[in-house]
């Protein structure tokens, strides 16, 4: 689990151009969204993408993103639960 | 000052001419289908508004060269505006100062993308390479056309052939032209289409629009222009004058690149312009053609900004993409023919594929063809980038 | 009717234009047959959580409205209006691209977004907070000379009292390789190039961003006011003499009336032959080019409006944008004519806002 977390982290900032962030930045509580990171909607559909083509897990809804997506805490748990690949 | 139109044409997956347009309109007849023009690998996961001509036919029906270098887009307009410059009875095209707005949101992409990587090996296709821009497909109608004068192109997404007419109708209005040919035009394209299937709002089905189920959009492709002319003109050859551009009015959002804003303050700020300009009150208005695409956020946000101008009084409106899709930088020309038609026709044209209304608010379209004495249309388009346009069409 | 002034600019070019004096620090190339531009560090005009997904047009654009913006002293106009030929084309390239390799799959909307053409002017709206309008044209040439046409019409009557204005195009590799195979990009066989005495086919290719503030109102730091401006589709290089005859004549100029010409001239032997009616017509005028220092875009005419701009202002024309080594006492009345490829005509008269 702790190794999905550290290989989401560096995809995030990889695939969203957090330039100025690293690894070590993100808490895996922090909220990714709002007052947190500060992604917005553009990057939730990024991270939809990242689930689909890293994980073989495929979102149809954007509104499933919101629980998902909320920390690397929920997002690892979920990948975890429902990856594919 | 309103602004004569004396002539309109129009190709979309409805009708390939004004006349065919209307009687889909009139009879409830959508365009929507499964796409055959190209391959995609979303074929059998999205429906289109494709207009069933493939680019041979089209090219025949222009009586184009077989190496001409025409792109889809450049084709659909160059036909559209054809029909309106007829349907003017224009003679002599350079006569007076002459003009030619388009819109366009993708160019001459159908060809850039069939060819990427072909241009390096077959010299055959290179002739397309100068197809790309957005000019290009408005000097290839006005060489069509034989127009030579003040040649333009307007990109500002889905509302770019509203700001195409605002620009005419200014151009006129200050004199500078006596007359303008305006519109826009936009071919199906899979870079468009996997665009918006990336923003996951392309519906799976039949677009919905201002339903509470509404699942996303329908792309769609078509053009259409519309012969704006001086009153100077209209008088002098006597001519028969369709209706008037009689108000427009353009604002930013400046909410979010892509997304509109919860309360519609953009789509608010352009209708209350728009009025202004034509010195009208909300309730003089007697049909909205609305921009209800069918994705949650447009029609959410248009409907609010719709309630804070209109407040109880909210005009029969529609939105008529179910029939046609969203045809983009297309769409306000298209529309602005549908008002012209429902000012001179005194009718309403049905919000195909509505059951359900949304739960936020009290607002349920015109779901069946309405027949109502009609002075004034409003109609709205709004596009990436913030960008909400709304004209205003009168019958004087 | 009120008279366009232009109070403010800002240009990012290939040369160093962005932070120096006028033309004090320009270098001349005539080996390279793509030039890009001279970026600023945009840290201090974009915050990092908006700048990690922006294109280079994008930046190009914020950067040049914000100085622009700045020297007008304005904080938010009432319009915005930008150019452009082909927009953000490295992510029209970068979505394409990967909707091609990929088959269609796994691909990602912010390079989709960023392709749209009117993402400059709309994100520079989104920075301002400015909801006023927000216009983007797109005809090649004359794409710059549009959105300054529009706001000339709204300033003049009053629908806006400041208009920011712009030209912006950026390069992209895959283009640039399409270019290069139809010789629209000058071949390396030809060098060294020369915009003076044009000897190959093709242009020298770059990119950059002019922006500019225009205002209903005269103030000490005003650069010129805009007399007129005028768009022609196409022409034959015999009817130039005619139509700009014609357009001198509508606003009360004889030839003998312009204290300078600034001439689109970019060193393609087949259509540079468009400027030489100009040359005869103005042979005793001094003549401006500009297009050996910025390289050619499709709104590399805005770089052209900066340097009218300037020379008027400053009352002196710098030897290395002088075509026929002709100089005035006076630069009242400039004239700029541009074409390209014989497409997208366009005739500009700019007057010292102090006469």
């Amino acid at each position: 689990m702790e190794a999905l977390k550290q290989e989401l982290k560096s995809k995030i900032i990889e695939v969203l151009n957090l330039e100025d962030i690293a690894v070590e930045d993100i808490n895996d509580n922090d909220a990714l969204f709002g007052d947190g990171l500060g992604l917005d909607s553009i990057d939730a559909l990024e991270l939809i993408v990242l689930l689909d083509k890293e994980y073989g897990i495929k979102l149809t809804d954007p509104k499933d993103g919101k629980a998902i997506f909320e920390s690397i805490e929920t997002m690892s748990k979920y990948i975890a639960a429902n990856r594919t690949k | 000052m309103k602004v004569a139109i004396t002539g309109m044409g129009i190709i979309s997956s409805i009708g390939n001419n004004v006349e065919a347009n209307y009687h889909a309109l009139v009879n409830g007849k959508t365009g929507i289908s499964t796409i055959e023009n190209f391959e995609t690998v979303h074929k059998d996961v999205i429906k289109v508004g494709e207009i069933k001509l493939t680019n041979q036919q089209l090219a025949q029906q222009l009586g184009l060269d077989s190496d001409n270098n025409f792109s889809r887009t450049a084709m659909l307009g160059a036909i559209a505006a054809q029909q309106a410059v007829e349907h003017a009875g224009i003679q002599h095209i350079n006569e007076y100062r002459t003009g030619l707005i388009s819109a366009t949101s993708v160019g001459g992409m159908d060809m850039t993308e069939k060819y990427y990587y072909e241009y390096f090996e077959n010299e055959a296709c290179r002739k397309y390479i100068n197809s790309h821009d957005g000019g290009d497909s408005t000097h290839k109608i006005a060489e069509h056309l034989g127009l030579k004068g003040l040649v333009t192109t307007v990109s500002t997404a889905c509302s770019s052939a509203a700001n195409a007419i605002m620009m005419g109708a200014r151009l006129i209005q200050s004199g500078q032209l006596d007359r303008v040919i305006v519109g826009g035009t936009d071919a199906l394209a899979k870079f468009t289409i996997n665009g918006f299937k990336t923003l996951m709002i392309l519906s799976d089905t039949y677009n919905t629009p201002f339903d509470h189920n509404r699942k996303g959009l329908n792309l769609g492709e078509a053009a259409a222009f519309l012969v704006l002319e001086s009153d100077d003109v209209v008088q002098k050859e006597n001519k028969k004058v369709l209706a008037y551009v009689s108000g427009f009015g353009n604002a930013n959002d400046a909410y979010h690149q892509t997304a509109s804003s919860e309360n519609g303050e953009g789509a608010f700020l352009a209708m209350q312009k728009a009025l202004k300009i034509a010195n009208l009150k909300p309730s003089d208005i007697d049909y909205i053609n609305a921009h209800g695409t069918a994705t949650p956020n447009n029609d959410l946000s248009e409907g609010r900004a719709i309630l804070r101008i209109f407040e109880e009084n909210v005009p029969e409106f529609s939105s008529t993409k179910a029939f046609t899709g969203h045809t983009l930088a297309a769409a306000a020309a298209i529309e602005a023919v549908y008002s012209v038609l429902a000012l001179q026709n005194n009718s309403i044209f049905p919000n195909l594929n509505f059951n359900t209304p949304m739960e936020e608010f009290d607002l349920v379209p015109q779901t069946t063809l309405k027949e109502k004495t009609i002075h004034h249309v409003l109609s709205n388009s709004f596009g990436f980038g913030g960008n909400c346009s709304t004209v205003i069409f009168s019958k004087k | 009717m009120k008279t366009c002034y232009i109070n403010g600019v800002g240009c990012i070019s290939t040369q160093n234009t962005f932070e120096t004096e006028f033309l004090s620090e320009v270098t001349l190339n005539e080996t390279e047959n793509v030039l890009f531009a001279n970026q600023p560090s945009y840290k201090e005009f974009i915050p990092p959580a908006m700048i990690r997904r922006m294109a280079k047009g994008v930046k190009m654009g914020i950067a040049a409205s914000t100085k622009a913006l700045k020297e007008a002293n304005l904080d938010l106009p009432d319009a915005i209006i930008t150019g452009t030929g082909m927009g953000c084309v490295e992510d029209s390239e970068k979505f394409l691209k990967a909707i091609l390799d990929n088959n269609e799959q796994f691909l990602t909307p912010t390079s989709f977004i960023q392709s749209t053409h009117n993402t400059v002017g709309g994100q520079i709206a989104l920075g301002l907070q400015c909801k006023g309008y927000n216009f983007t044209y797109v005809n090649g040439a004359v794409s710059f000379e549009t959105a300054l046409l529009d706001a000339k019409m709204q300033v003049e009557n009053e629908e806006a009292n400041n208009v920011l204005i712009g030209g912006v195009d950026e390069t992209s590799s895959h283009t640039l390789e399409l270019f290069k195979l139809i010789n629209i990009i000058k071949s390396e066989a030809d060098k060294p190039y020369s915009v003076v005495t044009p000897n190959s086919k093709g242009v020298v290719f770059s990119e950059g961003a002019s922006f500019f503030v225009l205002e209903n109102e005269k103030k000490d730091n005003s650069y010129a006011s805009v007399q007129a401006v005028s768009i022609m589709s196409a022409l034959e290089m015999d009817e130039v003499q005619d139509y700009i005859g014609t357009f001198l004549a509508a606003h009360d100029l004889k030839p003998s009336d312009i204290d300078a010409v600034v001439l689109g001239n970019n060193g393609d032997s087949e259509f540079d032959g468009y400027y030489d009616s100009t040359k005869t017509m103005f042979e005793a005028t001094p003549q401006v080019f500009y297009k050996h220092l910025s390289g050619e875009y499709n709104t590399a005419s805005s770089f052209g409006f900066w340097v009218a701009c300037n020379i008027i202002k400053n009352q002196e024309l710098p030897e290395i944008v002088s075509l026929n080594s002709l100089k005035k006492e006076k630069y009242t009345t400039v004239l700029l004519y541009n074409q390209y490829r014989g497409k997208d005509h366009s005739l500009i008269v700019l007057k010292n806002a102090k006469t």
